[in-house]
């Protein structure tokens, strides 16, 4: 019997061993352990085995089998690696072909220097608060302490609707609106659209955007003011950016400033970016005029505060070297991708 | 403003610095400098030479030679300009010297042009004689010198001598941008006050005498101010027996570097004392002033005043003139009249130096439509002590040149000066606001060197009466930070309460509008605000459509941008045919941008400004791709438009295809429309194509969008799958059938989809073939075929209801 099953096991592995294909193994396993099969046969036999030796047979059939099967699973597993490693083999692609795109659209140059800002001074504490395009001459004008017959109401190139209602030259008139509503501290920026009656040309455009800044609290110094436009500044242009602060006038400010960034391109030796002066104007800024805080009721006593106003267009052509602002308003899809 | 850095020095003699070193210290004191110029750029080996001898070249008519004496030799130079003479003492450049251009006057070249010794038709030239536009200017600035050939100096030159030294071309003229409310350096000596304060050198101002000739103004002329509130200050001196020449050739030099021509010694000391002190001046012939006597009043409406430039310009009350006893003479701060206009044969001048309201003079200047360097001074509200400082400067320079007799003393009219400002010092309040730890002892130099006086006994500060900008202790302290410097200044950031950064809702809203209209392929374009009344024809808006009533601009920069937006379609309209036209495929654009509603017309409050989400595509797309961006787009902002939204195609819009256009509802509410664009609007904005928009109105969605999310469980027990297929009425539309299936399906309705819809052959005449796919699923239990049949039986009956029939 012990010879009968190790001949069928010798015979069973020759030919798993001869197999070339999944379906011979299969054929195999049919004629060994199908229910037709060799030792099937062999179990099937064992009426004719004394009683006492069934279980020894029966033990011997099983570990037959179970031999028989383990070579025959390994031989199963390594042809289906082999068969699915041809397969890959055929189904080599070119992956330099196109790609397959979504053609996701583009933000605008604008609003993406837009939404930079708006990160670093949430970042900051401050909230973003919006402001009418069309406004009272007193939010634009007399609250920011340029009264009736002060010149820079001519400098500005106002649009007017009626005497009293015009197209904010400014976004600073979001300033007294925010005052207005009372409470303190304040900490927020203001972005949105203002205009001025220029012509549009490469460098001039009759409506723009700007971000107002205002901060009012007590004891809030010029040292603050220039620590948190460096800062922006930093983050803005980039860790090694440096500012220089310039006197400057401005009727709702005092003192006034404007702010200089390091040039971003040569970093200050000077090139033809820079007009080689190693320095690029990017704001105005100053602390909030005592007479700007009585007219929206704060007391200049105990309240200081600081402003800023940053010219969106004119961040977005310096960051991406834009020579032409009327490509920002012309809405061409060769110019628009390219952000 | 542009003024010579020589002038500067001669107020502040110690000042020694570079150019560069100047215009970066100025500038951070607040006095900034755009930029300057050498005048002596690339003037190299140029000395005064005198002409010894001068022969004919052997070989050429044109050219002569030369011998010319350059102090150590004599040296031969070929020349073919006319105008030379023997004994003339010109610019010689000798050889390997530059000069700055060529002798036409064109535009200079950067490197200049360099001078080498060679031949002329074979005879040697060691050197060149140069003109005026070779020395890099011209004759407007040395009127001197003649119109074709060489410069040639006065007697005086020193042969042998720095050439460039001897045309006062060794300078530097320097740029200034002064701001609004530095009315004093609008001046030589405001500028130079700074300069000396910037470099802490002494400010010297020139020391003004005037002799006098002993007579008495009076005699000669009286003066009544009638409007004191628009002429607060008037100085009137007469100078007698005039002999008008040439001013000396150093005031021709300033002059000129500052951008005015010489023109005469009379002109020139007005033109000089006014950038000297800032206070423009006029001088009358005072033998053209009737009765020798000057009212200041305001005009008559309509009266017509003809001024010295010859134009006839019309009056009004609140024009300020200058007249005689019969007849106006000037625009009081703007310009003289032509009637008392100077001319070469004056004997008699009468200067005026006067202070006007600085409102009234911008006001009637752009009234007039004249706008001068005086009105310009004027309009910025000048000090009235500058007038009569001023008016002694010239006299005392009129004295100086020998051009002129002055009457001894000076009318003036002056009404009550304003009071100087006294502020208490108080140097704790100052760094406190700057963020600085300044001593008092550098606080009181820098108010010493800026003239702002302190009383060390009451401890106040006075400001001087030139610096009309120091009102309040922020303007003292900014005096403080400006010359202790802003550079200086440390760093630091707010303390105090922190504050919560906070994007408010609609804006999270516009920028989830930006990322679904990106995500969709569509990119951001921007429009103005302002456009045409004419967009409202080629958007064929119906003559009562009230999109029609637009705020109107009162001064625009034209029609084209004369009325506040009412819609956005234009501007998505024209930018969608700017890139048709320039060949561009497949575009998709989006805009976030107000569009302006008047509450009334003409505008009594401010209007209603609405943020309007439009998207406009062409190409490969149709509606339903819009459609497919407006859904993604609300239910991102948690809008439920699967139960609430709708679609009207009665929109009415006349801008859109008649049977492709449908408001967008969200209950009863319109919160937008889509389309697709109506031929004729497409041929009015030149788009030959189609092409489909969508605007949504953000504040209509704004009380419906929300962030807000709530989890439901995710369905545990098995769907049932029904599809039916149905023959439809072509009149009935899927919104109608969907809301069948929607209202009649029951709770354990899931959803349903339309998979199939067609139109043609197979079908019946009016009729159009759709199949939907619906789905049925309980929360709490696998459904039974009766749960599922129940609710089929309930859609079919309500389908068969509106003329549907059912397919096997």
């Amino acid at each position: 019997m012990k010879e009968k099953l190790e001949q069928i096991k010798a015979e069973a592995l020759r030919q798993i061993e001869a197999s070339d294909a999944l379906e011979k193994l299969n054929e195999v396993r049919v004629n060994y352990l199908g229910k037709k099969g060799e030792l099937t046969a062999v179990l099937k036999g064992m009426k004719d085995v004394a009683p006492e030796d069934r279980p020894k047979v029966g033990q011997l059939v099983n570990e037959t089998r179970e031999e028989i099967e383990k070579v025959l699973e390994a031989s199963v597993k390594k042809m289906e690696r082999a068969v699915r490693e041809a397969k890959l083999k055929t189904e080599v692609i070119d992956v330099t072909l196109p790609a397959k795109k979504n053609n996701v659209g583009h933000r605008h140059p604008n609003t993406i220097a837009l939404e930079e800002a708006e990160r670093i001074f949430i970042g900051m504490g401050y909230e973003v608060v919006e402001g009418p395009d069309v406004e009272k001459d007193y939010y634009n004008f007399e609250a920011l302490n340029i009264p009736a017959d002060h010149p820079a109401k001519d400098e500005q190139d106002t649009f007017y609707i009626t005497g009293d209602i015009l197209l904010r030259t400014q976004t600073s008139s979001t300033q007294v609106h925010e005052m207005e509503k009372g409470k303190l501290p304040i900490r927020m920026i203001a972005p949105g659209r203002v205009f001025r009656a220029d012509e549009v040309d490469a460098t001039h455009s009759p409506s723009f955007h700007q971000i107002e800044g205002l901060v009012i609290d007590k004891n809030i110094t010029f040292a603050d003011l220039k620590g948190t436009l460096a800062e922006f500044a930093r983050e803005l242009f980039g860790e090694d950016t440096k500012v220089k602060f310039r006197p400057h006038h401005f009727p709702f400010t005092e003192p006034s400033a404007e702010m200089d960034v390091s040039c971003f391109k040569c970093g200050g030796k000077g090139c033809r970016f820079c007009k080689g002066e190693g320095w690029i104007e990017i704001l105005g800024c100053g602390m909030v005029h005592p007479h700007v805080l009585e007219m929206s009721g704060i007391d200049p006593e105990q309240y200081t505060g600081f402003a800023f106003g940053v010219g969106l267009e004119r961040i977005a052509l310096l960051k991406y070297e834009i020579d032409d602002m009327r490509l920002l308003y012309e809405n061409d899809i060769r110019f628009l991708k390219q952000f | 403003m542009n003024t010579a850095l020589s002038w500067i020095k001669a107020y502040v003699p110690d000042l020694t610095c570079t150019d560069q070193e100047y215009m970066d210290a100025m500038t951070l004191t607040g006095t900034k400098v755009e930029g300057y110029t050498r005048l002596d750029k690339n003037l190299e080996k140029i000395v005064v030479g005198q002409i010894q001898k001068i022969e004919k070249h052997p070989d050429a008519d044109k050219l002569i030679v030369c011998q010319v004496d350059i102090g150590k030799e004599v040296i031969q130079i070929v020349t073919g300009a006319p105008n030379v003479k023997e004994g003339d003492k010109v610019p010689v450049v000798l050889d390997g010297g530059k000069v700055a251009g060529g002798h036409d006057g064109g535009p200079l070249p950067e490197d200049g042009i360099k001078i080498k010794a060679g031949k002329l038709r074979g005879v040697p030239s060691n050197g060149m004689m140069c003109s005026i536009e070779e020395l890099g200017s011209d004759r407007n600035f040395y009127p001197e010198a003649p119109e074709m050939g060489i410069y040639i100096f006065g007697d005086d030159a020193v042969v042998g001598s720095d050439a460039v030294e001897a045309l006062g071309l060794h300078d530097t003229v320097f740029e200034y941008e002064i701001t609004s409310n530095r009315v004093d350096c609008y001046s030589v000596i405001g500028i130079a006050r700074e300069a000396a304060a910037t470099f802490r050198k002494p400010f010297v101002l020139p020391e003004v005498t005037v002799k006098g000739n002993g007579e008495n103004v009076e005699d000669y002329i009286s003066v009544e101010v009638q409007d004191q509130e628009l002429c607060p200050r008037y100085c009137a001196r007469v100078c007698k027996n005039i002999k008008i020449g040439p001013s000396p050739k150093w005031m021709q030099r300033r002059l000129a570097a500052s951008g005015i021509r010489p023109i005469n010694n009379l002109v020139d000391i007005t033109n000089y004392v006014m950038e000297e002190y800032g206070q423009p001046m006029h001088a009358y012939d005072l033998d053209t002033i009737a009765g020798h006597k000057i009212i200041v009043r305001r005009a008559k409406d309509g009266d017509v005043f003809r001024t010295l430039d010859g134009q006839d310009r019309k009056l009004d009350k609140d024009v300020l003139m200058i007249c005689d006893a019969e007849k106006e003479v000037g625009l009081a701060g703007i310009m003289g009249g032509e009637n008392s206009m100077i001319t070469d044969h004056v004997n008699t001048v009468l200067f005026e130096a006067a202070t006007f309201n600085g409102a009234n003079i911008r006001k009637s200047a752009k009234r007039v439509g004249l706008r001068t360097d005086a009105s310009g001074k004027f309009e910025k509200g000048l000090d009235p002590n500058s007038a009569e400082a001023a008016i002694n400067r010239a006299c005392q320079l009129i004295e100086e040149f020998g051009c002129g007799e002055v009457v001894s003393g000076m009318v003036d009219i002056c009404g009550e000066m304003k009071e100087k400002v006294v502020l208490p010092f108080e140097p704790e309040r100052y760094n406190k606001l700057l963020g600085t730890d300044v001593s008092e002892q550098e606080m009181l130099e820098i108010f010493k060197m800026l003239e702002v006086e302190y009383d060390a006994q009451k401890r106040t500060l006075t400001a001087p009466t030139f610096r009309q900008d120091l009102l309040r202790q922020c303007d003292i302290a900014e005096e403080v930070a400006r010359f202790y410097g802003y550079d200086k200044i440390p760093t630091t950031l707010p303390t105090g309460e922190a504050t919560t950064g906070k994007l408010p809702f609609k804006l999270r809203i516009e920028q989830k509008a930006r990322d679904i209209a990106e995500y969709c392929g569509f990119s951001q374009g921007m429009c103005y605000s302002f456009e045409s009344p004419k967009v409202f024809d080629k958007l064929l808006l119906a003559a009562n459509d009230p999109a029609r009533k637009a705020i109107t601009i009162a001064n625009p920069l034209g029609e084209d941008f004369s009325i506040m937006r009412t819609l956005s379609l234009n501007g998505m309209l024209t930018s969608l045919a700017t890139n048709y036209n320039r060949r561009n495929k497949d575009v998709r654009l989006y805009e976030l941008g107000n569009i302006y509603l008047p509450k009334a017309l003409p505008l009594t409050e401010l209007p209603e400004e609405r943020m309007q989400f439009t998207l406009g595509m062409y190409g490969d797309c149709d509606f339903f791709d819009m459609k497919g961006v407006v859904e993604e787009f609300l239910e991102s902002v948690g809008m439920q438009m699967h139960k609430r939204g709708a679609y009207d195609p009665k929109a009415g819009r006349n801008y859109l295809h008649p049977g492709r256009q449908a408001n967008i509802l969200y209950g009863d509410e319109v919160i937008g429309y889509l389309g697709e664009v109506h031929p004729e609007v497409c041929d009015n904005y030149d788009l030959k194509t189609r092409a489909y928009v969508a605007v949504i109105d953000i504040p209509a969605i704004l009380p419906h969008a929300t962030f807000d999310r709530k989890y439901e469980g995710i369905a545990k027990y098995p769907a049932v799958l029904r599809d039916i297929s149905m023959v439809v009425p072509k009149a009935v539309m899927a919104g109608q059938i969907e809301a069948v299936i929607a209202q009649r399906g029951g709770k354990i309705l899931e959803d349903y989809k339309l998979f199939d819809i067609y139109e043609g052959n197979q079908i019946k005449e009016g009729f159009k073939s759709m199949a939907y796919s619906i789905t049925f699923r309980a929360k709490d239990r696998t459904l039974e075929e009766a749960d599922v049949a129940g609710a089929m039986k309930k859609i079919l009956n309500g389908l068969e209801g509106m003329g549907i029939e059912l397919r096997s």
